[in-house]
């Protein structure tokens, strides 16, 4: 079967005051019909460029340099702008983080979640407006046909990022993208919202990709996950496969910095020294070189590139004895 | 001032971060060039003008410019760049007390009110509401037309006219302050009020303060001129970049342009470097900015 | 009370008027903090955790005096400070520190760190001479694992932990009783989050400081607390010791709480059943009668509707349900 996204040697570049910086390089990735993927990384890892660049949506400093997007058999990279604007109506759907600016203060909700079906399936405004209806409910926004006259000020959150979900649900998409969803929401709400995007999403046979920093809704929601750092992908693998078994450093380190539950409390947590790198100056080699336990010289000389370590497991890095 | 860093980088010396603004913002650094060029010809108006600023010349009237006249002469022979130095150094004291005055005003007002908000706050917004629903033009002429002309009541009438108009900008930027958590941490450490106006609000609203009062200085500058022209401004027959304007410059427009020519471009040069000097000084004072 | 507790707090009350209109009368008030009362032991993390805007932050606010108290007892270090003024707080706030959640924003820009950190001995009047001020904030950035030659350099020039660093150490220059933390880690990233918290749980054992620690994020909560109380729109719903309150937890929305925090394992996750609370947090404007949490909770009662359960205590515990009175 051909997967449904497959994203292959990516770089992206920005242009900025100084200068050109590479938020991308060589990043691969590849989806199925109705998988869930988690992309996951700390902040400026490229997590959101990622999934913008999928969107054709990188404005006028970024730059697709390399690689390219397959998106259910087309390029999204080669394909023409018009193209573009129908997969991104029709096909590919993308949440936000923040559900407050992403919803126009002066519209009703109803008339925002009705305006695509409207715009994109040919429907009278009633049936568009009655399936938004529709729509809300299926999201379990309470009492949800009268509150198609309120406005987003009036929602909370969490019902806003239901809002968010109901819309990008209408056209039913084959891929959605959520970026961060749940990070301005509270655990209880998150809970509410990721079991709800798992839920539909799995109903319509869509695919997911989460992008989060969390390592706990990793596990509970991802099927497969993509390690960021730097700019690059340095591990994939099923989410039990990697929980169990990470192979880089950096995934090793980054699952024993976090407090377990059945963990020693009051013991000291393990940490990975050093800082975030910065884009603009990586380091040379593997970029997780400054701070990695097991870097060697080859580290510094040569970048590590994605390798299968186990069936369906890879990872970018030259290996080491643990 | 000595914790809190206002000046910029490592090198304190006034010559070096000029010149490292002239590399880093060339408009900014030529604005100041010729904004310091202007300072000096205030100042030292009395020596460098070849001419008496009243000497009248009647053989030499409205004669185009030439290597002995670099601006011409007017309608009673005077030297126009003379007149030209002197009315910059008018223009340089009135400009500068009264911007001066007003950013002042416009400190204590903004940052009290701001800082502090509640009742009084709002009684006082009311009335700066309607200070500025009047016409600058129209309240500066009544005022002069009741107290008369004269340079100590213009400095005074300019300064309250913009000290009261600016505190709402700086009363803004102070309330973004006061919101920011480092206020609030400076106060659960057991800051005084004075501690925490002086060494963390302040500070932060300087950039605001640099642009104000370069801007005032252009607009006092502009509505001294304004003054002047209507003839409400520094009696004759001192020289002001006004009076020149509205005296010899409308007058004779047509034999002699350069007796208008002359006291426009210098008021519009000055105004303009002055406010893209204080943009750049803005900039470059911002220890964010650095190194960019 | 006892000289072992440095704090007690008792039947705590803070309103907040509810303004309308462009003349912003008042309409109203509601009760971000409503009767909360607790202890915290010398030398003990204290930590409160609960949905966003149930009252954390007002709580450890009021416990500073940087807010109004309506009612209620504030006893910090065997000394009544309910009614302190200004002046007289100024004494204890040196022994009170706080460190924020967000540590880009806690930061004067314009000041250097060294500045940054040695305010609080400036206010204080305890700088004393240069060479001893100057060796004090060397010390102090040590300690925290920042390096001397940093103090010269601006916030704008550091990461997120960094800073969070920059904020400890200013709140330890005054050798403090206790630390109040709010959110100290979560807004850095998982990977800085664990040399933070590691940081904190040094000093702690090195300085003999007490901490208030605030959070959402209940797998760190349970690593550094000593106690947890949980607090639901603006009171606090169950108190006990950590293990008790991790392993068998008690009230409704404590278990709730624990549920949808996911577990960062996928065999653990896929086990577990996954029971949804219901519903969001109401509004503080118009609270449900009765017991605040009955509009979610999966164990409702008649009762739960119509009369508000009262405390009960052990003296290590606390609960405030029906299910167990
Ligand atoms: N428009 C842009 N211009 C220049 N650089 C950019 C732009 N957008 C992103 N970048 C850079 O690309 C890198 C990756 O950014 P990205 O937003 O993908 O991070 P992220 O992994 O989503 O982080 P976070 O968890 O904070 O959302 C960052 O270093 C960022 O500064
Ligand atoms: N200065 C204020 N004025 C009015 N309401 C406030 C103020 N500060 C907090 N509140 C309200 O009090 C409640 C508790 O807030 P807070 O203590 O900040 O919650 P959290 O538990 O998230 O820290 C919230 O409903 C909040 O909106
Ligand atoms: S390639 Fe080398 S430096 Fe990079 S993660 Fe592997 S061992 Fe560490
Ligand atoms: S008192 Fe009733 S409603 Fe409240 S938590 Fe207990 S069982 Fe639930
Ligand atoms: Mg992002
Ligand atoms: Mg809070």
């Amino acid at each position: 079967m051909n997967p449904l996204l497959a994203i292959s040697d990516l770089s992206v570049t920005f242009a900025t005051d100084r200068g050109q910086v590479q938020a991308l390089d060589g990043v691969s990735l590849s989806l199925n019909a109705g998988e869930t993927l988690a992309v996951v990384g700390e902040s400026g890892s490229g997590k959101s460029v990622t999934a913008l660049s999928i969107m054709g949506l990188l404005g006028d400093s970024g730059r697709v340099s390399d690689g390219s997007i397959e998106f259910d058999g087309e390029d999204l990279t080669k394909v023409s702008g018009q193209r573009l604007r129908e997969i991104r109506g029709n096909q590919i759907a993308f949440i936000f983080q923040e559900p407050m600016s992403s919803l126009n203060p002066v519209l009703t909700i109803g008339t925002q979640v009705a305006e695509p079906i409207w715009l994109h399936h040919k429907k009278s405004w009633s049936e568009a407006f009655e399936q938004a209806g529709e729509l809300l409910r299926r999201v379990a926004i309470p009492d949800a046909v009268n509150r198609l006259e309120d406005y987003p000020h009036q929602f909370s959150g969490g019902m806003r990022q239901r809002v968010m979900i109901a819309m990008a649900l209408a056209c039913q998409p084959k891929l959605i993208i959520a970026d961060e969803p749940t990070t301005a929401l509270d655990v209880t709400v998150q809970a509410q919202i990721l079991s709800l995007l798992k839920n539909l999403t799995k109903e319509a046979n869509s695919s997911l990709i989460l992008i989060t920093h969390d390592l706990g809704v990793v596990a509970r929601y991802a099927d497969n996950v993509a390690v960021m750092y730097g700019g690059r992908v340095i591990e994939t693998a099923s989410a039990r496969e990697l929980y169990k078994n990470p192979q880089h450093p950096y995934t090793e380190g980054l699952m024993a910095s976090i407090p377990k539950l059945d963990g020693d409390p009051g013991s000291r947590l393990y940490t990975i020294e050093g800082q975030p790198p910065d884009l603009s100056n990586l380091p040379s080699g593997c970029s997780f070189n400054p701070r990695c336990p097991h870097a060697q010289d080859k580290c510094i000389m040569t970048k590590p590139t994605l390798s299968e370590v186990a069936p369906n497991h890879l990872r970018a890095c030259f290996g080491y004895e643990r | 001032m000595s914790e809190v860093t206002l000046q910029a980088g490592q090198s304190n010396s006034l010559l070096a971060f000029h010149r490292r603004m002239l590399r880093d913002k060339p408009l900014g650094g030529i604005g100041g060039l010729i904004f310091a060029l202007f300072l000096f010809c205030g100042i030292f108006a009395d020596l460098i003008a070849p001419y008496g600023m009243n000497e009248t010349d009647m053989r030499r009237v409205l004669q185009a410019p030439s290597l002995a006249h670099w601006m011409g002469t007017d309608h009673i022979g005077r030297d126009v760049f003379s007149r030209i130095l002197h009315g910059a150094q008018l223009s340089v004291i009135i400009g500068f007390l009264a911007a001066g005055l007003a950013t002042v005003l416009s400190i204590v007002l903004g940052v009290l009110t701001g800082y502090f908000g509640g009742k009084a706050d709002m009684l006082i917004q009311r009335f700066v509401d309607a200070w500025m629903t009047f016409p600058d033009l129209v309240l500066l002429i009544v005022v002069v037309s009741i107290v008369g002309p004269g340079e100590g009541q213009i400095i005074i009438i300019l300064g309250c006219l913009y000290g009261i108009a600016g505190s709402r900008i700086i009363r803004g930027s102070t309330i973004a302050v006061r919101e920011n958590m480092y206020t609030h941490a400076a106060q659960s450490m057991g800051a005084s009020t004075l501690h925490v106006l002086w060494f963390h609000v302040l500070p932060n609203v300087m950039p605001v303060v640099i642009v104000l009062f370069t801007t005032r200085v252009g607009a006092v500058i502009l509505a001294e001129a304004g003054l002047s022209f209507l003839g409400l401004g520094i009696p004759p027959p001192v020289p002001t970049w006004g009076s020149m304007l509205s005296g010899g410059g409308r007058t004779y427009m047509y034999v002699g342009p350069w007796l208008a020519l002359a006291p426009g471009l210098a008021l519009t040069v000055v105004v303009y470097s002055i406010n893209v000097y204080g943009d750049a000084l803005r900039d470059m004072l911002d220890p964010r900015m650095r190194g960019r | 009370m006892s000289d072992s507790n440095i704090l007690e707090v008792k039947d705590l009350q803070v309103h907040f008027p509810v303004t309308e209109g462009l003349l912003k009368r008042q309409v109203g008030s509601i009760a971000a903090v409503n009767g909360v009362s607790f202890h915290i032991k010398r030398g003990e993390t204290f930590s409160l955790v609960g949905e966003s805007g149930c009252g954390k932050s007002t709580t450890a606010l009021s416990v500073l005096k940087m807010q109004s108290v309506l009612d209620g007892q504030i006893i910090f270090d065997g000394e009544d400070i309910t009614h302190h003024s200004p002046a007289q707080m100024r004494g204890i706030r040196r022994k009170m520190q706080m460190v924020y959640q967000d540590p880009f924003g806690s930061l004067n820009p314009r000041m250097k760190i060294g500045s940054i950190i040695g305010e609080p001995l400036r206010v204080h009047g305890m700088a004393g001479d240069k060479t001893r001020y100057h060796a004090r904030i060397a010390s102090l950035m040590k300690t925290v694992g920042l390096l001397e030659d940093m103090a010269e350099r601006y916030p704008h020039e550091f990461s997120g932990g960094q800073r969070q660093r920059i904020c400890i150490a200013r709140a330890l220059a005054l050798d403090p009783k206790l630390i109040i933390c709010d959110e100290p880690v979560s807004a850095l990233d998982v990977s800085i989050q664990a040399q933070v918290v590691n940081l904190l749980m040094d000093l702690q054992e090195r300085l003999g400081l007490t901490y208030l620690f605030i959070a959402h994020d209940l797998s760190v909560v349970r690593h550094i607390s000593n106690r947890v109380a949980v607090m639901y729109l603006g009171k606090i719903v169950e108190e006990a010791d950590r293990d008790t309150l991790f392993k068998s937890p008690k009230h409704p929305y404590t278990k709730a709480l624990l549920a949808a925090v996911p577990e960062a394992d996928p065999e653990v996750e896929a086990q577990r059943a996954e029971q949804l609370i219901i519903g969001e947090i109401p509004s503080l404007r118009s609270p449900p009668p009765g017991c605040t949490f009955h509009t979610r909770c999966a164990e409702a009662m008649p009762i739960c509707k119509q009369q508000a359960p009262d405390c009960r205590t052990d003296g290590a515990s606390s609960l405030v349900c029906h299910l167990y009175s």
